[in-house]
């Protein structure tokens, strides 16, 4: 029991790492351009498939992460020059069709590109293993997407609470016209922003690759999720995006690894293997209506 | 609101309903399932334009009472009431209820946290479906045979197109007339300034959580018929991506348009098999073409034509 509850910990802080990764780009781009963003996953998407081809074409697994996050960076940027930057003054409703738009064009792109089969992407031979944490064995390879989650995350963090262009993107967050006002390109920020947001994309895509399936799709479910954890943290927040990731990642996965035997304790096994998986799979929503009603405006408004 | 002759409205309700007759005398039977589909999608878009557009709320989860009606009506035909003259309202009901639960939580957020709230509570149905064994998980609930809606037979096809074309005309009628009420005309305040409504003495939330559960029961009812039509009741119904597409048709169509539910699920549903006849790439031509209809016309289809009014 210590064993699983141990590597369940680890797994939920290494999923909320990632979740961050994908979050941290997209509440930016909520909250200063006030634009939501349904084509964010695809990035995600394109990210692992761009990282799975390059790896199998030479071998590495690192190139394929530097394909991934330099790829989705440059794509990104285009996206942002030719289609995202006509949208900002637009209201929601032309926002949503407009980045589900992107996202049919880019799951049809991928398909007709590599296959409908799922590609295969394999973690590297040394790491495929298990190691020993604590006193627990547990596989290298999501440790080192832990220590690269916190690692990226540490570097965010800085870059956005103590550097100048993190500045004007928290100024932008806070109130645009304010800082449009006081001197911020906030357009040109912008564009640097959705590639920063793409390459983190582009970087949790090939990292989850090994674990998760790489199949057309895989975005449009975990788009769902960096939605709830930008909602849980509050809008436009990089801390509550942290905090909102971490609180998902660790819900979501401790809550299907426990709750079923834990209502076992309380209800018939017949009751408890149907109603275990539905309720570990709404925990997260739970979470997030609660949290909203709550706290309107989440856990870390950057709004003023 | 201006009296307008609905003689044009006649004319293309004659037409609708001659389709599976000229479709037969054309050998393309297989085209009535397609006119059925269309009906029933412009339904449910029109259903989701009522919240939208009329009670100018962007709802996102939407599938969800869309989805939940097409399971009552499969769940109930397993526990042996084929009856349509029972199970629709059932369905009808479920979405109500459900409405009036998500609605009255989720009217106490607004803008975007409305918009990602009514998708999260989708998405609870959605897994909650998907979990449980009796609503046949991931695989779906397949019908054993349509509803029986005595005295007409359902497992003809043209007649369950009829119903469908039946059943869209009469909820067009009456959320017009609803539109054109001192209700309707409450609805259109709220969108103007809510604030002022407010003050002015207007139970604002309920108007709302009114106008939210009038939509999700139509969804309901088309999503009895979709059931029907597509033999079972399946978990994408209800996932967050047919919300996404539901809105898609609204916005596509004309926001608050009165036809501009009909009329974007026609333009996405044909222009999906159109395009699904030449290339087996479809999706991404569809995904152009709404781009274009976002950047170079802003206010949908509806809007090309000039003169049309809400």
């Amino acid at each position: 029991m210590a064993q699983l509850i141990f590597e369940q910990s680890l797994n939920g802080l290494q999923f909320g790492l990632m979740l961050f990764l994908l979050a941290a780009g997209l509440t930016l781009v909520f909250g200063i351009m006030d634009m939501i963003n349904l084509s964010h996953g695809s990035l995600y998407m394109g990210g692992a498939y761009l990282g799975a081809a390059a790896a199998q074409a030479s071998g590495s697994f690192l190139v394929g992460i530097a394909a991934a996050a330099l790829g989705m960076a440059v794509i990104g940027i285009l996206l942002e020059l030719a289609v995202l930057r006509h949208l900002y003054r637009r209201d929601h409703l032309a926002q949503v069709l407009a980045t589900f738009a992107l996202i049919l064009i880019a799951n049809e792109l991928v398909r007709m590109v590599w296959g409908p089969q799922p590609l295969m992407l394999n973690p590297p031979p040394a790491l495929a293993g298990p190691v020993e944490v604590l006193g627990f064995s547990y596989p290298a390879y999501r440790l080192l997407i832990i220590a690269v989650g916190l690692a990226v995350a540490a570097l965010l963090y800085g870059l956005v609470g103590h550097t100048r262009a993190g500045m004007w993107v928290r100024a932008g967050a806070s109130n645009r016209a304010m800082a449009e006002a006081l001197g911020v390109d906030v357009r040109r920020l912008f564009t640097g922003i959705f590639a920063l947001g793409a390459l983190l994309c582009g970087l949790a895509g090939v990292l989850l690759g090994p674990l998760l399936a790489v199949q057309v799709g895989m975005g449009e479910n975990i788009l769902i999720l960096a939605f709830v954890v930008i909602v849980i943290g509050g809008i436009g927040s990089i801390r509550g995006a942290l905090v909102g990731s971490l609180l998902v990642g660790m819900v979501d996965t401790l809550g299907r690894a426990l709750l079923p035997s834990l209502l076992r304790t309380v209800a018939s096994p017949e009751v408890a293997g149907q109603l275990g998986p539905a309720l570990a799979s709404i925990a997260i929503y739970l979470l997030m209506a609660g949290i909203l009603i709550w706290r309107p405006a989440g856990l870390f408004p950057a709004r003023t | 609101m201006k009296h307008r002759s609905p003689a044009g409205e006649v004319v293309l309700l004659a037409a609708a309903i001659t389709v599976p007759w000229l479709l037969q005398a054309a050998g393309e039977d297989y085209y009535i399932g397609f006119a059925t589909r269309m009906a029933i999608f412009a339904l449910a878009a029109t259903s989701l334009n009522f919240i939208v557009g009329y009670g100018g709320m962007v709802a996102f989860g939407h599938a969800a009472f869309f989805g939940l009606g097409g399971y009552v009506v499969a769940l109930l035909m397993e526990a042996g009431i084929a009856s349509a003259w029972l199970s629709w309202p059932a369905a009808i009901a479920v979405a109500t209820l459900s409405a009036l639960a998500i609605g009255a939580l989720s009217l106490r957020t607004r803008g975007v946290y409305f918009i990602m709230i009514t998708l999260a509570f989708a998405q609870m149905i959605y897994y909650t479906v998907v979990s449980a064994a009796f609503a046949g998980g991931e695989d779906g609930l397949p019908l054993m045979q349509r509803s029986t809606l005595a005295p007409f037979d359902l497992a003809d096809d043209a007649t369950l197109y009829w119903i469908a074309l039946a059943l869209l005309a009469a909820s067009l009628f009456a959320l017009q007339r609803l539109a054109g009420s001192r209700y309707g005309r409450a609805l259109a305040g709220l969108r103007q300034n809510e604030t002022r409504m407010e003050a002015l003495g207007y139970p604002v939330l309920r108007l709302k959580l009114v106008c939210f559960v009038i939509g999700a029961a139509v969804a309901g009812l088309a999503g009895a018929l979709l059931a029907n039509q597509n033999g079972m009741a399946s978990p994408t119904q209800l996932y967050w991506t047919q919300s996404g597409m539901l809105l898609v048709m609204v916005i596509l169509g004309g926001v608050g348009h009165r036809y501009g539910g009909v009329l974007g699920a026609l333009a996405l549903l044909g222009l999906e098999e159109a395009l699904g006849r030449v290339t087996e790439h479809s999706h991404l031509y569809v995904g152009l073409a709404l781009l274009a209809v976002v950047l170079f016309a802003p206010r949908g289809l509806a809007g090309l034509w000039k003169g049309t009014a809400r």
